[in-house]
């Protein structure tokens, strides 16, 4: 793949945390380990796995907000290594955040808000250019002018999450990762939110990395799926295909598991049934990390990792039997 | 007779704010051995419901009308000392969160033998015995050694296993399960779901399913229960509802979730932000979030009327394409 029409390229990006397990010794925990994909310019990767599989981290450390243990991150064709690089980089890329309670300052106004990433990469020549953009952002996400000069704590959580799309926005960046932007909100207004996030990347020609847990949210929102299984890249294909034809093992047992809202559906629905809870990272499986609840584990998965290799065109698996159990 | 049967419901809270009336008049039936769903959004009184029948709301909260009848058993005003009897072994809910449900002091078995004790006529010995039984039950590996572990060795899914465990213990006829897996990862959701349909095919409980994931009520509810700001807007079987949803809320919602057929086209939210429960419109409670809202709406709330057998609603919507399908009749 060229560069150009990747925006966004990682390459064995590796985060470990050491975490002491004694007065002195410590241990690394493998959050991302040697994961690989490429977001392609105006597309949305969704990204989903299971509490502590590292798609959060993923996000964090892509947008250089942890220092990557190991790995590269492109972007535009360009590595980003030096601070210089990474300053750069930060003007052009944003994140939203899952809790819309948390990640607001309350003693800052609405405008304040959104204005703050203005004032760090002082992105305007006078104070009625940042009014004016501020006013303007607020608009697209669907907010009064009136909400300017209020709190935080007088909106409901989706106007929060708003002001904290809002924010992101602001700088118009080209690349947003958007970590479980929609899962702290209610149905009738997650919808809300989902759309904007549709109508906002046509009409400011975002590029996405949408991170969610939610696999009915994901499969609407994005063009391909990463499914990741402690730390791992498991499985990188087209959103559809990805839901109805998984090739791994751990992606079909979790595309089986997502309830359907279909009750039809849902009574016909063979669900796979995956037994044992995730390991903990701590102390991940040799080999493939999934072999432990996998049914189809043999001697060969306990040995290596098996590569992300493509078996149908731009079908990518990670799974020595893959092509065996499909 | 059913089961339970709750009557003209009305549970509020005293808050300096004002009176809130989180349930507002709720009335259904529930038989045994079948399973209920009530679906709402935050704050729609879906979990009040339950409180209210287990009698453990917070201080300010108080059931204000209405009956609730287990058995015949009138609950309403009838005592904390009629209410101990009834809670665990007639009645036990199980709760959203699993991490903050059990005492992180006490080892598991320690809570276990405990609820059983407090229920059952039984000693030490046979309670722990019991108690390693339900573990088997619910599938916890090993559970001779798990009863003299903490909560904090066990995992999300293993401890609402356990909660499962010890809301079961002392075999109740109507188990009400609170969000039960809103804190769980999708596969650990799969399998607690499963296991709570094996458990109530096995043991003929009927269950009481609070969520507000509309899959999850596919997957395991016979009937439905829709709420919205403390009141029904819809029951029936849970085909009907999905199939034949008869009041706008219940139809904005089924348009708003992403589901595996609609990926191409856009999602319809519904409008506008869920109701302040301190300022209750005179109508329709949802009125001012729908689109199809008529006058009457505003000034009026629709009764509940029967569509058939299986389903009722209270939608002046639904009321005036009856009558226009009668008059083209």
């Amino acid at each position: 793949m060229s560069h150009v029409e990747n925006l966004v390229e990682v390459k064995h990006l590796k985060e470990y945390f050491n975490i002491s397990t004694g007065m002195f010794s410590s241990k690394p925990l493998k959050a991302v380990d040697d994961v690989s994909f490429a977001i392609r310019k105006g597309e949305t990767l969704g990204l989903v796995g299971e509490s502590g599989c590292g798609k959060t981290t993923v996000g964090r450390t892509l947008l250089h907000l942890y220092k990557p243990t190991a790995g590269e991150v492109w972007f535009q064709g360009k590595q980003i290594v030096t601070k210089q690089d990474i300053a750069e980089f930060r003007k052009k890329t944003a994140m939203v955040f899952q809790d819309p309670y948390s990640s607001l300052n309350p003693r800052m106004t609405v405008s304040d808000i959104i204005g703050e990433p203005l004032d760090i990469h002082k992105m305007y020549a006078d104070k009625q250019e940042r009014t004016e953009k501020i006013l303007a952002m607020m608009e697209r996400v669907g907010l009064n002018s009136e909400h300017a000069s209020r709190y935080a704590h007088e909106f409901s959580g989706g106007q929060r999450q708003r002001i904290g799309i809002a924010r992101s926005l602001v700088t118009n960046p080209e690349f947003v990762v958007c970590d479980e932007p929609v899962s702290a909100l209610d149905v009738s207004i997650q919808a809300q939110v989902i759309n904007m996030f549709d109508e906002l990347q046509s009409k400011m020609d975002l590029t996405y990395l949408f991170i969610a847990h939610d696999l009915l949210v994901v499969r609407h929102i994005s063009d391909r799926i990463a499914v990741m299984y402690l730390g791992k890249l498991v499985e990188l294909a087209d959103a559809k295909e990805i839901y109805d034809h998984p090739l791994h093992p751990y992606s079909k047992s979790l595309m089986s598991a997502v309830p359907v809202p279909d009750p039809k559906v849902a009574r016909a629905n063979q669900r796979v049934v995956l037994h044992g809870d995730i390991p903990s990272p701590l102390n991940a499986p040799s080999g493939c990390p999934f072999r432990t609840r996998c049914p189809y584990a043999c001697d060969a998965c306990a040995e290596a990792m098996p590569e992300l290799k493509e078996l149908s065109p731009g079908h990518f698996v990670a799974c020595h039997r893959a092509e065996e159990i499909n | 007779m059913a089961l339970l049967e709750v009557r003209d419901l009305h549970t509020a809270f005293t808050t300096p704010a004002g009176t809130v009336n989180a349930v507002n008049g709720v009335s259904f039936n529930l038989e045994r051995g079948k399973v209920l769903g009530i679906v709402g959004e935050s704050g729609s009184g879906k979990s009040v419901t339950a409180y209210s029948i287990m009698q453990i709301l917070e201080k300010n909260g108080k059931i204000v009308s209405g009956s609730i009848k287990v058995d015949g058993q009138e609950l309403v005003g009838a005592g904390e000392k009629v209410m101990k009897t009834v809670r665990g072994n007639k009645i036990s809910i199980i709760f959203q969160d699993p991490m903050t449900s059990l005492n992180p002091t006490y080892t598991i078995g320690h809570q276990l033998t405990e609820a059983i004790m407090l229920h059952t006529p039984r000693n030490k010995k046979q309670a722990w015995d019991r108690a390693v039984e339900m573990l088997r039950l619910v599938n916890v590996n090993e559970p001779e050694k798990r009863m003299k572990q903490y909560p904090f060795e066990f995992s999300g899914g293993m401890r609402q296993r356990v909660m499962i465990a010890m809301a079961l213990a002392c075999e109740p006829d109507i188990l009400i399960a609170d969000e039960p897996t809103t804190a769980l990862d999708v596969t650990i959701q799969a399998q607690i779901l499963e296991l709570m349909q094996s458990l109530q095919k096995e043991l003929g409980m009927a269950i009481i399913m609070i969520t507000h994931d509309l899959g999850v009520v596919a997957q395991m509810c016979d009937e439905v229960i829709v709420m919205y700001a403390g009141s029904i807007c819809e029951q029936g079987t849970a085909d009907e509802i999905f199939y034949n949803p008869c009041h706008e809320y219940t139809k904005g919602l089924m348009r708003s979730i992403p589901t595996v057929n609609n990926d191409d086209e856009k999602l319809e939210p519904i409008t506008g932000t869920p109701i302040d429960l301190l300022n209750m419109p005179a109508g329709c409670p949802f009125a001012p979030r729908c689109d199809a809202a008529m006058k009457i709406c505003m000034r009026e709330r629709c009764p509940r009327m029967e569509i058939n057998e299986d389903h009722a609603a209270g939608c002046w919507v639904n009321v005036k394409k009856e009558m226009e399908g009668g008059e083209e009749a």
